[in-house]
């Protein structure tokens, strides 16, 4: 081999280098693709086809009343998706048949392309990686502010292991910040309950956050907040975009407005399936919607 | 943000635990320590008859009792204060505890008893030749008391696991606890069951082939009593401030929130429900042999929901509540049913309707809102 020929073959893997590094920060997967292969890790979503949850077909009735009504949806990693609905759209019982709550009669959901969440139960899909914030915000309201935190801490969830526990300095480190974060550092040692209605919403977030979910459900996470905090709470999502993915079910367009961007994708539910999905602007002219939202 | 707290560690952050009790806390179980295991005695066994600080039998009987009650009740709070899981059967936890050491003291009679038979005197009198298999191993005291904790643990596991795996919850949970503890009333009440019927076993002899009823086993029985409510006390404090007994706080205030945040509800409410009934069983064998009796009115409803009565009486969520409750209830149930025999029912039910009314947080909670306000008007007084 010729000196020549080396440095050319160092330069080509120097550029290929650089290639994979612009790569890598960009997308979820680190740069890798789709390929055959892949090793399927056991309990870890796969994104690397960049779609993080999908939902393909699902149906789910109460009693004959369709509350999804063959639904499909997907969501890409590190997105941040808005979906807006009258009451009754199916809203709630989408968050519910991903998290388990409720099972379809028909359809398929799955997380990363390898989970088929259906046939978990709510604690398995928490500990894969999905977080869900509920419309009432629900906290611990005996436990301190900094106990609710302790609990939602990623770590070992069996019983045994909760009963020898100790907290390092890293997890007191990671809870002192999501604390500051959520701006209720002053009041770690207060009861839960008694805080106010916008600050257990925060305690709430800070809860999903501690567990460092890979994507997050949101249901009206801004119902009872002041304007500063919803728009505090705006800042916060939009600091998480791209690290996770995130879905937003709100009324207040506004805030959707604000998460959106001007750019960002918006889902509107109708009857349990998708009526319209684009920009906000354009959603917002579009006929169907209108006379969904404003009536006939 | 990050740069600020990543320099040290914020401890301040963490509330202070580990010592498991205040300063106050570690003198009090001290001083129950002493009382039990040295005061009493003394003041029983080797003060006479005829002095003013002579301990009467009487008491030592009921507070030895009443210790066993106390357990209980310790038990009913771990599941129902701490975790919100109502249980209306937890008697029947105790009653087999009981019939546990029942059938063992039973055997120890030998052929001391009316018919002068081998055989315990309620088979003889059923004209039985032979032990039932439930008997084989009543001879052997450890086998009898590994029986103890494993029969009423087993069921309790057996029962909570489907009952939890179905998510029954809140009343209906109460509701079928209520009617396990009435059918297993009802099996034991038929002589074919082969526990005496509704006379159960009595007229006990001895225990460890030493005579049951002279003073010092008896003050053995009270002392093992005390050193028990003592030691559970001490482990459901441990219990209650680990980040497990965080969880069953949890799971009591939000178990949709438990669920979706990872754990696993049904392993932890299933753990601490066969804790508390394993409890309960080891404070039925204790009360056995110092009361005398046992039969199948343990596993009446009623007693079931006395348990939970004391635990609300005393104050659910804390951990002295419920052992002050049992105090307090059955003190004032054989004061009432020697003086006002009658009324002993309507005081029981009054005081109830008091509690649930006026004193959600039970005695010890009306005790820690007098001192706060004491200390409230101190605070005025100097300003």
């Amino acid at each position: 081999m010729t000196p020549e020929l080396m440095q050319a073959g160092t330069r080509l893997k120097i550029e290929h280098e650089a290639r994979l590094a612009a790569t890598a920060s960009r997308t979820e997967s680190g740069g890798r693709s789709a390929s055959y292969g892949r090793l399927v890790k056991h309990g870890e979503p796969d994104f690397t086809q960049g779609v993080a949850l999908y939902l393909d077909d699902i149906t789910v009735s109460f009693d004959g009343f369709k509350a999804l009504n063959a639904l499909s949806l997907a969501i890409n990693v590190g997105e941040l998706r808005c979906i807006i609905g009258p009451n009754g759209a199916g809203k709630t019982t989408m968050m519910d048949v991903i998290t388990g709550k409720t099972r379809p009669d028909a359809g398929r959901a799955s997380f990363g392309s390898t989970i088929d969440l259906l046939r978990l139960r709510e604690n398995d899909i928490a500990q894969i990686g999905i977080g869900r914030k509920f419309q009432k915000p629900t906290v611990y309201e005996e436990l301190s502010v900094f106990e609710n935190l302790e609990l939602a801490l990623a770590a070992d969830r069996r019983a045994r292991a909760s009963l020898f526990h100790r907290l390092s300095g890293q997890q007191l480190d990671r809870i002192g910040e999501i604390l500051t974060l959520i701006h209720l550092k002053p009041s770690a040692q207060r009861t839960a309950g008694l805080l106010s209605h916008g600050q257990k919403q925060w305690l709430e977030i800070g809860m999903l956050l501690m567990q460092d979910p890979k994507l997050l459900l949101l249901d009206e996470p801004v119902a009872g907040m002041t304007d500063e905090e919803t728009e505090r709470t705006a800042e916060l999502f939009l600091s998480l975009e791209g690290k996770h993915s995130l879905v937003v079910v709100e009324h207040d367009m506004k805030f959707v407005d604000q998460l959106t961007e001007g750019r960002k994708t918006v889902t509107v539910l109708h009857e349990g399936s998708v009526l319209a999905e684009g920009k906000l602007a354009d959603v917002q002219a579009n006929d169907k919607v209108v006379e969904v939202y404003l009536g006939r | 943000m990050s740069a600020v707290l990543n320099s040290s560690s914020d401890f301040s952050l963490q509330p202070r635990r580990g010592l498991l009790l205040g300063i106050r806390g570690w003198t009090g179980v001290v001083a129950a320590l002493i009382t039990v295991a040295v005061l009493v005695p003394v003041l029983n066994l080797l003060v006479p008859e005829g002095s003013a600080l002579h301990l009467g039998d009487y008491y030592v009987a009921l507070v030895g009792k009443i210790m066993c009650y106390a357990i209980c009740a310790l038990a009913m709070d771990l599941i129902w204060g701490y975790t919100g899981i109502l249980s209306l059967g937890h008697g029947l936890f105790f009653a087999l505890g009981g019939y546990g050491m029942g059938m063992y003291l039973m055997r120890q009679i030998g052929r001391d008893g009316q018919y002068k038979a081998d055989l315990p005197d309620f088979m003889v009198f059923l004209n039985w030749k032979e032990l039932p298999w439930t008997w084989t191993l009543s001879d052997s005291f450890i086998a009898q008391m590994l029986l103890v904790i494993l029969v009423p643990g087993l069921l309790a596991f057996v029962f909570g696991y489907f009952a939890f795996r179905s998510r029954i919850k809140g009343v209906y949970f109460s509701i079928i606890t209520q009617a396990l503890t009435y059918a297993a009333m009802l099996l034991f009440f038929r002589n074919e069951t082969g526990f005496g019927g509704n006379n159960g076993f009595t007229d006990f002899k001895r225990i460890l082939s030493i005579p049951i009823a002279q003073p010092s086993t008896r003050m053995v029985l009270f002392v093992l009593t005390g050193l028990t409510l003592i030691g559970f006390f001490l482990m459901a404090r441990a219990i209650v401030h680990s980040k497990y007994g965080r969880v069953l706080q949890a799971i009591r205030d939000a178990e949709s929130r438990v669920m979706f945040t990872g754990y696993d509800p049904i392993a932890y409410k299933l753990s601490i429900w066969t804790l508390s009934a394993v409890m309960c069983a080891i404070a039925g064998a204790l009360y056995v042999p110092q009361v005398g009796i046992i039969n199948p009115g343990e596993m009446s409803p009623a007693a079931s929901i006395e348990i939970a009565i004391w635990a609300a009486v005393g104050g659910r969520g804390t951990l002295i509540g419920p052992i002050v409750g049992a105090f307090f209830v059955n003190g004032a149930k054989s004061w009432f049913t020697q003086v006002f025999p009658e009324f002993w029912l309507y005081f029981l039910g009054a005081l109830f309707i008091a509690v649930t009314l006026f004193l959600p947080n039970g005695l010890v909670g009306l005790y820690a809102k007098l001192t706060s306000r004491s200390k409230k008007e101190d605070k005025e007084v100097r300003a």
